[in-house]
């Protein structure tokens, strides 16, 4: 390793490879909840989902020794979570959030049980591209080693945003999530349309499981999360629903989380406790200053309400 | 009184003994206690199988079911909440078991202590808790080891391989025993090149995977070569800073099938050791000790086999050193030493032994540590 100090450059070149390391669970979990909840729905169990993804991607990848199978192993399992929730809300009387809820505990539950035997054995990785290749500095390589699924994650924000408001599709799924008695007077099925954004929307949860099991930090242990699964599904409402803005509101936790452990590298280190707190803090200081008194939240899809 | 009611364990209970008696009448309920032996119990606050702390105790108790005439029950994640007190009752009353090991350090105060008034016969042995004579019940007993002298030895072998002259901590919280274990693992390195430096990074948890491997970053990207850390389970450690080319030095298990090219060795615990003679004590009938205690030499702590990266003058100083030791009141800790404040420690000629009970509640970091405990 060549020894280079960095001294205070050292944060910021921390901050912008945590972000991109640990950003990319929020990511994934965010576009698919954008999905979801354009449709109308909300899914709260997407941190089972992201759970049970980390698991199922890690066996998968353990198993049969791709990484790749791995990712698809943890979308079709994601996927299959959120058609079980679509399906069930579809159901009369039967409220998003509670759903959401218990699925977040059976995914959990599940993924300890099944994924026992898998916390000794250790997994390929998930290759990665060196952005960092022009740099003579090891610590700017490591930061700008990113990973496949980080770019896939940006092209899929992309991808969704046209989608929503520049094809047919887009515009079927924001008005069963507008009103369904608009989509049910257009000869829309909404049941049918919810469904299908919820199993995708899970798919995304379960490639972003995949990802922390698969790549960062890249073992299966039931202490996996931490809760990014749900802090993704707030993060979807920091993003107004935009998927654009989601990546920038997962870029943005992922660098403030770096904030702690990089301070305290340069010796900053009085108060960290304070400095883990940093993406919370934030979280409340952008809902503050966004906020309006007059008017209600833009973009909030008219069919989301927890009062149904 | 919802929690108490629906509890897994509570549950379990109620619908045993309830089935229990519909089929056989008035059976007592600990008819099977005793007639097959002694019944231990472990509890561990993770998944048994996690390279890390807990792993080390399920490997003593691994040790202590091959032995006769000794049933072993388990249970793993029970948080240190009111869970654990339930857990406790269920494997005394469900299952018999006579000696508990309940493992983890937040287990003993106020959970231990307010169950074991209630079961005089059973024997609770905890890892860590400060057992005290005047204030505890004699039920209960408290056993650790001097895993800080495995981090001095993991010390030695780090200050000779590192090039940066640099090592890197990863910490879970600033409480003593970690404390020690980190001015250990510098004044190991010391002994090998006074200059060296310690970065430490607390990451708030004991188990925070995507913190600790953002820490573990965090130090190689401060140029820290050789790395070790003090949490629940250190998989992410051990492969994340192996992943980044730099050395590792383990702790609470062997972890060197994560990373056999750049692990060079590490502090572990020798639980089946400690576990089988404890449990050996009680089928004799006699009685195990409130307060014990042990390093390398009493067969509490274990060193993982050297590395292949290993130079020869490291493994030298480390035999050296690892035969003092096991000759018995080991003093890592000789003045002049100052905290990295600037506070006298220790002045010229003044030691710790490693017994020495003052130990257990270090509140510094030494000279040479880059970090603070709050």
């Amino acid at each position: 390793m060549t020894e280079t100090d960095l001294g205070l450059w050292a944060i910021p070149i921390a901050i912008l490879g945590g972000a991109i390391r640990v950003s990319t669970p929020f990511m994934f979990v965010s576009l698919g909840e954008v999905l979801t909840e354009r449709s109308g729905r909300f899914n709260l169990g997407l941190e089972g989902t992201l759970i049970f993804g980390a698991m199922t991607g890690y066996a998968a990848a353990y198993e049969t020794g791709s990484p790749l199978i791995g990712i698809m192993a943890a979308a079709f399992t994601g996927g299959l979570f959120g058609l079980f929730h679509g399906i069930v809300c579809s159901l009369p009387r039967v409220n998003d959030i509670a759903i959401g809820i218990a699925l977040m505990l059976l995914g959990m539950g599940l993924a300890f049980f099944f994924g026992k035997p898998y916390i000794q054995p250790v997994a390929p990785d998930l290759p990665s591209i060196e952005f960092g290749w022009w740099s003579v500095i090891p610590q700017v390589k490591a930061a700008l080693r990113v990973n496949v699924l980080f770019i896939i994650g940006i092209f899929a924000a992309i991808g969704l945003w046209w989608m929503f408001f520049a094809t047919r599709i887009g515009l079927l799924i924001r008005v069963v999530g507008d009103s369904t008695n608009a989509a049910r007077a257009m000869g829309l099925r909404p049941a049918l349309i919810r469904a299908v954004a919820t199993a995708i929307g899970g798919a995304f949860a379960g490639i972003g499981g995949a990802y922390l099991s698969l790549f960062y930090p890249g073992s299966w242990n039931e202490g996996i999360s931490s809760g990014q699964g749900l802090m993704a599904v707030a993060l979807v409402i920091f993003a107004r629903w935009n998927p654009i803005a989601c990546v920038w509101a997962a870029i943005l936790f992922g660098g403030a989380g770096a904030l702690g452990p990089a301070l305290q590298s340069v010796g900053l280190s009085d108060g960290y406790y304070l400095f883990y707190a940093a993406p919370y803090v934030l979280t409340l200081c952008v809902l503050i200053f966004t906020s309006s008194p007059t008017r209600a939240m833009t973009g909030a899809p008219g069919e989301l309400s927890i009062t149904k | 009184m919802s929690s108490t009611l629906f509890s897994r364990r509570n549950f379990l209970k109620v619908s045993a003994a309830l089935a229990g008696s519909y089929a056989l009448g008035s059976m007592p309920k600990l008819a099977n206690a005793g007639s097959h032996g002694l019944t231990v119990g472990f509890i561990y606050v993770g998944p048994k199988d996690d390279f890390g702390y807990n792993q080390a105790h399920a490997e003593g108790a691994a040790a202590v079911k091959l032995m006769k005439g000794v049933n072993v029950v388990e249970e793993e994640n029970v948080a240190e909440t009111v869970d654990v007190q339930k857990t406790m009752e269920s494997i005394i009353n469900f299952d018999g078991a006579a000696l508990l090991f309940p493992t983890s350090f937040g287990y003993f105060d106020p959970h231990i202590l307010e169950i074991a008034p209630k079961y005089p016969n059973v024997r609770f042995q905890h890892a860590a808790g400060l057992w005290l004579a005047d204030k505890h019940p004699m039920n209960v007993g408290s056993y650790f080891g001097y895993i800080g002298l495995g981090q001095y030895l993991n010390g030695i072998v780090a200050g000779h391989m590192s090039n940066s002259k640099k090592l890197g901590f990863v910490a879970a919280k600033p409480i003593p025993q970690v404390l020690q274990n980190i001015n250990s693992y510098l004044l190991g390195a010391r002994q090998v090149d006074p200059a060296i430096t310690c970065q430490v990074i607390f990451t708030g948890e004991w188990s925070l995977a995507v913190k600790e491997a953002e820490a573990t970053n965090a130090l190689a990207d401060a140029n820290c070569d050789v790395i070790t850390c003090h949490v629940d389970g250190p998989k992410v450690v051990m492969e994340t800073a192996a992943g980044r080319g730099s050395y590792v030095c383990g702790y609470h298990a062997n972890q060197s099938p994560l990373a056999p090219q750049k692990y060079l060795t590490g502090a572990e615990w020798n639980w089946s050791g400690v576990y089988t003679r404890m449990v050996q004590t009680v089928l004799d009938g006699g009685a195990i000790k409130n307060f014990d205690r042990g390093g390398l030499a009493e067969g509490y702590i274990k060193m993982s086999p050297l590395g292949p990266a290993v130079s020869d003058a490291a493994r030298s100083q480390f035999k050296d050193t690892e035969a003092e030791m096991l000759r018995g009141n080991f003093a890592a800790y000789k003045g002049p030493l100052r905290d990295n404040a600037g506070n006298t420690i220790l002045s010229a000629g003044e030691s710790l032994v490693e017994t020495d009970i003052s130990l257990e509640s270090m509140n510094y970091l030494v000279e040479g540590v880059i970090g603070s405990t709050s």
